[in-house]
């Protein structure tokens, strides 16, 4: 019984880190076409701001040091978005409507990034500690403990989610957000600024990378390839959530990720990665634009 | 109110429009006529910003704006009603209406009055926008055109793919609009009876430019339909 409420723990706390990881991605792929390789370097980039939060911290009074967690969640999304809010004004505003272009682009922006990273903080994995309010583990019964870190993680991606659903769908920015991915001209002839909803529409979606990144720090030591271990999977969730949708991404990483937890414990770590991308495949033979797809009377589409 | 002096307007590289000359006084309805293709919406567009207008000018309100952003024009006053309807399809129709507000800055509410006016949206707030029916969706886009109480209305089209009496509707409210509010209108339209009914004077487009125009009192219905059909 124990090893299984184990299993579905690890699966639903595996997935709220694709689901974490995904979530600026379904804002700036979903919402925006824009294909973003450099995606996962915002998550790096994330990563490296509760590095230096962490070392800044060190420095300071010992008993302050449980906080830099917390001052580290703002800090690595607001760098990451302002590093977005300059890679959309330079590089992507270019490139809407141009997905093979900005495929090549971004990539090269995510090989620069990387680089960057390397430079600065050297080749070699960095390691955060973790503040000490988060170690150990809630334990429900002999022989099963759930780890703090993972139930902070899961609390912060549902503070995350809800929060982008009250930006996206209660709020005024949330409105205008949705009124020019929808229809760009006519949000433009209504009085609506494109180009600047374009340019936080981006620096929102990379900030979040950031907060993914930060959680990240949490379960291991953090390097410059990080980001490029999680970009195949987020776009994998975005695709079978249905881009778009905010409900699809949360559906798409649950079942990427305990689809990959279940099956790693039948078999092993690389065929249950395999299985787990045959049924995506074929699932999306057949549901092509996933599973929440939108679907009205309207004739453009 | 809106003075277009020599205007040009090109779609990539062909040029659409030629030398336009149009006044729209204040307070008074105006309708462009004209076959398809000819240049009208094109002729719209550039008024808002839409497409690329190398030469001429368009003065608002004495202002210059042919060099302005779309939204700056709309921000001015000028509220336009695209041929398609345009409306957000995944947006509620309150929503949409909403978005009516952006011109003003997006803040204030929405007028009772928009409702008086198209009454069948008040039962339909919450309703898709894309789930309306078309002559729905036209009265939705005029509505969320008046919420920003603009100076110059723009309508590309309005009795297009829509039934009698709702066209009767529109026409009523065009009107209503005009007297009551004093609010000016530029209308492009096809449907000559529709034309006679609403307006105060007019413009004939044939191929990018102006051939004739007038009031629409003195309009001469037979002359104008030769040069409208094909």
């Amino acid at each position: 019984m124990g090893t299984y409420i184990l299993q579905i723990f690890n699966g639903i706390s595996v997935s709220s880190i694709l689901m974490l990881a995904a979530l600026g991605l379904a804002i700036t792929f979903g919402l925006m076409k824009v294909i973003n390789m450099a995606h996962g370097e915002f998550i790096m980039i994330g990563a490296y701001v509760t590095y230096l939060v962490q070392n800044l911290f060190i420095h300071l009074d010992k008993s302050l040091f449980g906080l830099y967690f917390v001052l580290a969640i703002p800090a690595s999304f607001v760098v990451a978005a302002f590093i977005g809010f300059v890679l959309e004004g330079t590089v992507i505003r270019h490139l809407y409507n141009r997905p093979l272009d900005s495929i090549l682009a971004t990539w090269g922006v995510s090989l620069v990034l990387q680089q960057l990273a390397r430079s600065i903080f050297g080749a070699p994995n960095v390691d955060v500690k973790s503040p000490g309010w988060l170690e150990g583990g809630l334990v429900l019964h002999q022989g099963l403990q759930l780890p703090y870190k993972r139930l902070f993680i899961i609390a912060l991606v549902i503070t995350c989610i809800l929060g982008m659903f009250v930006l996206l769908y209660k709020s005024k920015t949330g409105r205008r957000i949705r009124a020019v991915m929808q229809n760009r001209e006519m949000a433009e002839s209504m009085g609506i600024n494109t180009r600047r909803v374009d340019a936080y529409t981006f620096a929102i979606g990379s900030g979040l990378a950031g907060i993914a990144g930060c959680a990240l720090t949490l379960l291991g030591s953090i390097g410059s390839t990080l980001g490029t271990n999680y970009i195949v999977d987020t776009f994998m969730v975005v695709v079978l959530g249905g881009v778009g949708k905010l409900i699809g991404t949360v559906a798409g990483g649950l079942f990427i990720g305990t689809a990959n937890t279940t099956l790693e414990f039948y078999t092993n770590t690389s065929l249950a990665k395999v299985l787990v991308f045959l049924l995506i495949i074929t699932f999306l033979q057949w549901r092509p634009k996933g599973l929440f797809n939108i679907s009205s009377r309207s004739l453009d589409e | 109110m809106l003075d277009v002096r020599n205007l040009e307007a090109f779609y990539g590289e062909s040029i659409v429009l030629n030398d336009i000359n149009l006044h729209v006084p204040n307070g008074q309805i105006v309708c462009l006529l004209g076959r398809n293709g000819v240049g009208k919406t094109t002729f719209l567009k550039s008024v808002m910003g839409l497409v690329k207008t190398p030469k001429g000018s368009i003065k608002f309100n004495g202002e210059e704006i042919v060099k302005k952003p779309t939204y700056y024009r709309a921000r001015q006053g000028i509220s336009y009603v695209p041929q398609g309807r345009d409306i957000f399809p995944q947006l509620s129709v309150h929503e949409n209406l909403l978005l009516g507000l952006e011109a003003s800055g997006g803040n204030g509410n929405i007028d009772e009055e928009i409702y008086e006016l198209f009454p069948v949206l008040k039962a339909m707030l919450k309703r898709k926008g894309g789930d309306l029916s078309g002559g729905q969706q036209q009265q939705l886009a005029i509505a969320r055109a008046l919420v920003s109480k603009p100076k110059l209305l723009i309508l590309d089209e309005p009795t297009e793919g829509i039934q009698p009496s709702v066209i009767q509707e529109i026409g009523r409210v065009i009107k209503q609009l005009n007297s009551e509010a004093n609010l000016t209108i530029l209308i492009v339209e096809q449907y000559l009876e529709f034309v006679v009914e609403v307006s105060d004077y007019y413009y004939v487009m044939e191929k990018g430019i102006i051939v004739t125009e007038g009031f629409t009192m003195e309009l001469n219905q037979e002359e104008i339909q030769k040069r409208m059909s094909i």
